[in-house]
């Protein structure tokens, strides 16, 4: 289907630009010799949520992971093309990759909460990042993150117990009030809920329902009723490329791609 | 978009084509009943109009069946795009077949008004009429069947000459009681029949858009007006 690579692929999205947040345009992602993201080009917006779906392998999370340069960490990873965070280049030498991943902070599929207290856990990022200025004001902000990430009545009580000793729900949601602490602008999820039960899961799709508008928000899921419930837009990767990017309903009601509609529907492959 | 791939599931492609069964079955069904009842009507064959209203009920467990059937499909597959667009076409043209049902049933009961009949010439336009919208049901549910939008589109561009039919029996009918108020029992049952087949023409216009959106996602934008026909006002008559 080479029409379909041809063409650009954010048609159906206009993004209003007093909303835009990201933009990458052309990226192109190595490991090595292997090319693991082709042209990809796509416009993040504030007020909604954005999933990236498709089959593994596809690129989605490697593509996720451009966006506040986690591949950097990767020695024989190479990004080429332009991202762009409120019209910022972020792979410019100039980008102090560390404020970066504030703006936009992560939470990974598997909870990975330090194993030191709640407190600690969520105060951690504040505290390096100096958003507080007092031991007052720091309590404030673990409260407010934890409430936010709909935690705090769980853990008000138990405030110096281990991270690590809570339900992997609760771990998940510890990690979101972590990421939410340093006040980020975007927040990336990679598969947050792929190791959850359901009604954890339900807890946490809540949660980025009521996260949405504060934070620009992208999801990757394997889990398209989670994509389709959770998201606004939905872009679909395959082989690297980024094939369809539409509003969340369009894409799974009409989708306009042959391999988008083969993919959605289970005939994929 | 035609599915040229089976589901990695495939008893995911089963339940589909079995909800298509269904509602074959089901339009196979109503199609046989029009012809039947039009049949009984100018054979004067009662056992043949008993024998469409009694097979009514079979329609209607269908419908229910096809009901069951899309909702258990949507609650377990989850399907999406045009999966999901079948299945919800499904349950809506089921809806759809049951009332063409009702239009073919009621057509039948009115058989036995017809024992001493008076000779009108309206009653021998019926039979064509019928044969169109017989036509019509028949078309739609192939299109439905091979997920055919341009097919579908055709049967609604058939309904025009359903609407002119009834049109010109109105018109007859309505002479024919003011020639002689003899005839106006017979005209009236005639009148509602030559309705009845006016609304299945209608109905299988909806359908089409049903089908046309289960295939391709788009709505119609120009809605056939169903309405096209004349209401009985007061002035029609003068």
């Amino acid at each position: 289907m080479n029409d379909e690579i041809a063409a650009p692929a954010t048609d159906r999205i206009a993004i209003p630009p007093e909303t835009l947040k990201m933009t990458a345009r052309d990226v192109d992602v190595f490991y090595g010799a292997k090319q693991a993201i082709e042209k990809v080009s796509i416009d993040i917006g504030m007020d909604h949520v954005t999933a990236f779906i498709g089959p593994s392998g596809c690129g989605k999370s490697t593509f996720l992971r451009t966006l506040n340069r986690m591949n950097d960490t990767i020695p024989i990873a190479r990004v080429t093309g332009q991202i762009e965070l409120d019209g910022e280049n972020i792979y410019d030498a100039s980008m102090d990759v560390v404020q970066l991943r504030a703006r936009v902070g992560m939470v990974f599929q598997k909870p990975n909460p330090f194993p030191k207290s709640i407190f600690e856990n969520v105060a951690y990022g504040p505290r390096i990042h100096g958003l507080s200025t007092s031991k007052a004001e720091l309590e404030e902000i673990v409260e407010k993150s934890l409430v936010r990430a709909g935690l705090w009545d769980e853990v008000k009580d138990r405030l110096t117990e281990s991270g690590t000793a809570l339900s992997g729900g609760q771990q998940q949601r510890l990690c979101i009030a972590r990421a939410i602490a340093v006040d980020p602008e975007v927040i990336l999820m990679d598969e947050p809920c792929s190791a959850l039960d359901p009604i954890a899961t339900a807890k946490i799709e809540e949660l980025i329902h009521e996260l949405r508008g504060r934070y620009a928000i992208v999801i990757v899921t394997h889990n398209m009723q989670q994509a389709a419930r959770v998201s606004q837009r939905t872009a679909f990767f395959h082989l690297g490329t980024l094939v369809e990017y539409g509003e969340t309903s369009d894409l799974f009601t009409n989708p306009q791609k042959e391999r988008t509609k083969d993919y959605i529907t289970g005939r994929y492959g | 978009m035609s599915n040229t791939t089976e589901h990695t599931v495939k008893a995911f492609d089963d339940d589909i084509g079995e909800l298509r069964a269904l509602v074959s079955e089901m339009g196979g069904l109503a199609e046989t009943a029009i012809g039947d009842a039009i049949h009984a009507l100018i054979r004067y064959d009662l056992e043949t109009a008993a024998r469409v209203v009694e097979q009514d009920d079979r329609i209607d467990e269908l419908e229910a069946e096809v009901e069951r059937h899309a909702v258990r499909l949507i609650a377990l597959r989850a399907p999406l795009a045009d999966d999901l667009r079948e299945a919800v076409a499904a349950m809506k043209i089921a809806t759809v077949i049951e009332r063409i049902g009702d239009y073919a049933k009621n057509i039948a009961k009115r058989v036995p008004v017809f024992e001493h009949r008076v000779e009108i010439e309206p009653l021998s336009i019926l039979p064509a009429m019928a044969q169109i919208v017989s036509e019509m049901v028949h078309n739609v549910l192939d299109a439905f069947a091979a997920r055919d939008a341009e097919k579908a589109k055709e049967v609604i561009e058939r309904d025009e000459a359903v609407d002119d039919f009834y049109n010109s029996l109105f018109r007859a009918l309505l002479t024919y009681m003011m020639e002689n108020s003899h005839n106006i029992t017979q005209s009236t049952h005639l009148l509602f029949i030559a309705k009845n087949l006016e609304r299945v023409g209608d109905h299988a216009t909806n359908i089409a858009e049903m089908v046309h959106f289960a295939a391709t996602g788009e709505y119609l934008d120009d809605r056939v007006d169903v309405s096209e026909t004349f209401a009985p006002e007061p002035e029609e008559d003068s």
